[in-house]
């Protein structure tokens, strides 16, 4: 599957060569540089995962990057859990193929849906979700700007349980508190317990009850509709799919004299990388392959965008109330900056300045020319 | 499904004799038991009391057998169709609950009666089921619904048992068996199963199961299966068959292999697949076809052995010698007056929701727990 960048550089009109060159102004090959210049940065990508323990999350994860990050985990007994409470944990790890580097950060929650009494207990994910913005938005509005660490949260994979018939109310709960901060991607957890026809009409429930309640999931973009058949049926494909019923194998079994990851049972072999089996390949080529950028954009402009309005809107309400301070212009946090920084800041504005009017007059005089 | 009637009636007769001469039965048509053959001029060599045995038999076939399970678990685990599957008949339709329907905020049982009839032998099967147990966001004190029924049927029978005029055959609604779905999780029990476990193992006999274990490999099953066997003996949850019940040493031989494999990994179909060349029951996805009857896929035919074909009788029976007592002598107690055989004992009206908060414990319950605190080492 070609996964490669589409660009079309379009002349202008075909003529003689000679005419070609003096219309061809070569930004076609941006992108190229753009590509380079990432591949030098590296790529950083945070991952979310929720759901019931034991629904396979940490098996999928392995399976999906193919790290273990879960080498040192002790499963918790019974009586630990009793009074288990909902945490936060963050594995990192960097990996790299081909000479591109990405940071994977991978988001646990533990302990989430498995006490009793579960109310609420997607009250500490939303927040930390709300920390990541709010760490965020603070550095932007800083004065270094240049290593701002990226900590928001890109993508969240929710686990739905194969074994439900359909959303459970811990299921809905957590996706309304967090669909408009996180982009959720629902997967139907260990899917091979389910035989195809369950699949189906488990897939359509779920699909029914996020449209009845309002749930706004990860939307996969319209593709272009100049792109080739192939892609367009692929991406077809994908998005009647979802939600992705996957199965996670962390041990490599033998089949058909082959050896793939997959589990081993008395009555056959699944593998996970069949497609007829599960759509873990689909989940993978989405989340790595072809969507990881959409969902890095989506975070950016979309989610992170509400927070910020929303953040703004609140301070400015809060500052017209005291009536002392009237400003139309909405006052970011800043920390109040001290006279030497405030000369610096003048400096920097007047040589700016300068440089502007500068440009100008070179651009005049190419224009004379 | 196999009624195998001889094995449960021997332990209530302490057969003189060995075991191993019992008499064939006679065919479940004949009325009269046949007398035991003696060969003419000699002393009888037995006394012929074996024949009471068949006397109990033909009786047992005209009166017929109750039983009453109990299912519970989260929706979803396969309870239904476990039930289809271990009575071989459409005993419940598989529920879905319908779209926009919301989950009831509070459990609902809702009980189903067949008359399963089989070589000639009626069973009036009864199930109740749990719709909705451990569903909902808050399942803090789920189980009191369940507690409440069980000794609801309780009461009842003990209500009819103190009359004075009592009824020949007293109709028998109590539960016999309460079959626990744990989901197939891997990792270990669950707060909510100790919770409800907990609760009761000292009012019913409780079989715990793992539910659709086609999610489990074989090495997978097994560590489970020793991780759940750890949690209830540290929270000393004592499921069926209870060790301190125990008659005999043979029972405690048979019944100990069967606590070897407790809870079993079982997984329920009502669908029929051909597989090479024979008809069975299962699940057909695209990488095999579960089995639900083979021994190597899963282990549903210990279940349905344990449940039918060799316990059924020892169910009822601690079932009425055990909780019900247990249930009586709490009642009593509180009444403050033992039945005597004039007059008619009014018990004061009791409170079946507050069951649950240990006023039906037992004293006997909590000091066998406390033993095998101190003797961990069970005699396997």
């Amino acid at each position: 599957m070609s996964t490669g960048l589409r660009y079309k550089s379009k002349l202008a009109t075909p003529g003689e060569p000679g005419d070609i060159d003096k219309q061809y102004v070569g930004f076609a090959t941006l992108p190229n540089q753009v590509h380079r210049k990432s591949v030098k940065k590296g790529f950083d990508f945070t991952l979310m995962v929720a759901g019931e323990s034991g629904l396979g999350k940490s098996t999928l994860v392995h399976s999906l990057f193919l790290t273990d990050l879960y080498k040192d985990r002790k499963l918790l007994s019974a009586e630990e859990r009793i009074n288990q409470t909902v945490e936060i944990l963050k594995h990192t790890v960097d990996i790299e193929e081909k000479g591109v580097k990405l940071k994977l950060t991978i988001v646990d929650t533990p302990g989430f849906g498995d006490a009793v009494n579960n109310s609420e207990c997607w009250k500490p994910i939303s927040d930390y979700v709300d920390q990541q913005f709010e760490q965020y938005f603070r550095d932007e509005s800083g004065l270094n700007r240049k290593n701002i660490q990226d900590n928001r949260v890109h993508c969240c994979l929710y686990f739905i349980s194969p074994f439900g018939h359909g959303l459970r109310p811990v299921d809905v709960g957590f996706m309304k508190a967090l669909h408009e901060k996180v982009n959720i991607v629902p997967l139907i957890a260990k899917a091979d317990c389910l035989v195809p026809s369950e699949t189906r009409k488990l897939k359509e429930r779920i699909r029914e009850e996020i449209d009845k309640f309002g749930i706004h999931v990860y939307q996969f973009p319209e593709c272009d509709s100049d792109e080739d058949e192939d892609f367009k049926q692929q991406d077809r494909e994908l998005k009647e799919s979802a939600p992705f019923a996957v199965i996670g194998s962390n041990t490599v079994v033998e089949a058909k004299g082959q050896r793939v990851r997959g589990r081993l049972y008395p009555w056959g072999i699944v593998e996970v990388e069949n497609q007829a089996h599960c759509d873990f390949v689909k989940l993978r080529n989405m989340l790595i392959r072809t969507h990881m950028h959409d969902l890095k954009d989506v975070t950016c402009d979309v989610h992170y965008e509400n927070y910020r309005a929303h953040c703004i809107q609140q301070m400015t309400s809060k500052l017209t109330q005291d009536s002392r301070m009237e400003s139309p212009i909405p006052i970011l946090p800043l920390p109040t900056p001290d006279a030497e920084t405030e000369k610096l800041i003048r400096m920097k504005d007047e040589e700016l300045r300068r440089m502007q009017e500068m440009l100008q007059k070179m651009k005049q005089q190419m224009q004379d020319q | 499904m196999g009624f195998n009637l001889s094995n449960s009636w021997n332990r209530d007769l302490c057969v003189l004799g060995p075991m191993d001469s019992l008499r064939q039965s006679p065919s479940p048509c004949s009325s009269r038991p046949s007398s035991p053959r003696t060969p003419p001029c000699e002393m009888p060599a037995s006394v012929g009391i074996e024949a009471v045995l068949d006397q109990l038999k033909i009786k047992a076939m005209k009166m017929g057998f109750e039983f009453n399970v109990m299912v519970v678990g989260q929706s979803g685990l396969g309870k239904s169709t476990m039930v289809n599957t271990l009575f071989k008949s459409k005993v419940w339709k598989s529920t879905l609950p319908g779209l926009g329907v919301p989950t009831p905020q509070t459990l609902q049982l809702h009980s189903v009666t067949h008359v399963i009839e089989e070589k000639g032998l009626k069973l009036k099967l009864t199930v109740t089921d749990t719709p909705g147990f451990g569903d909902q966001i808050n399942n803090d004190k789920c189980w009191e619904p369940i507690l409440s029924y069980i000794n609801e049927q309780y009461e009842q029978y003990l209500q009819e048992e103190i009359l004075i005029t009592r009824q020949r055959h007293i109709p028998d609604t109590r539960v016999h068996c309460c079959v626990y779905f744990v989901p197939p999780t891997g990792h270990c029990l669950r707060p909510l199963d100790i919770e409800f476990l907990q609760r009761l193992c000292r009012t019913v006999n409780v079989v715990p199961v793992i539910a659709r274990a086609d999610s489990l490999t074989i090495e997978e099953r097994e560590a489970f299966r020793s991780r759940i066997q750890k949690d209830l003996k540290s929270h000393c949850i004592d499921v069926y068959p209870q060790k301190r019940f125990d008659e005999d040493a043979n029972d405690r031989i048979l019944n100990s292999k069967i606590r070897e494999r407790i809870p079993f990994a079982v997984v329920g179909a009502d669908q029929e697949h051909l597989v090479n060349g024979r008809c069975v029951l299962g699940r057909k996805t695209n990488w095999g076809i579960i089995e639900v009857e083979n021994m190597a896929h899963c282990e549903f035919p210990l279940l349905r052995d344990l449940l039918i074909r060799s316990h059924l009788q020892d169910l009822k029976d601690i079932t009425h010698n055990i909780h019900y007592e247990n249930y009586r002598v709490v009642r009593l107690n509180e009444s403050h007056q033992l039945p005597r055989g004039p007059g008619w004992v009014n018990l004061a009206p009791m409170n079946l929701a507050h069951a649950s908060a240990g006023q039906l414990t037992s004293p006997r319950t909590s000091k066998a727990c406390k033993q095998a605190q101190e003797e961990p080492k069970y005699d396997f």
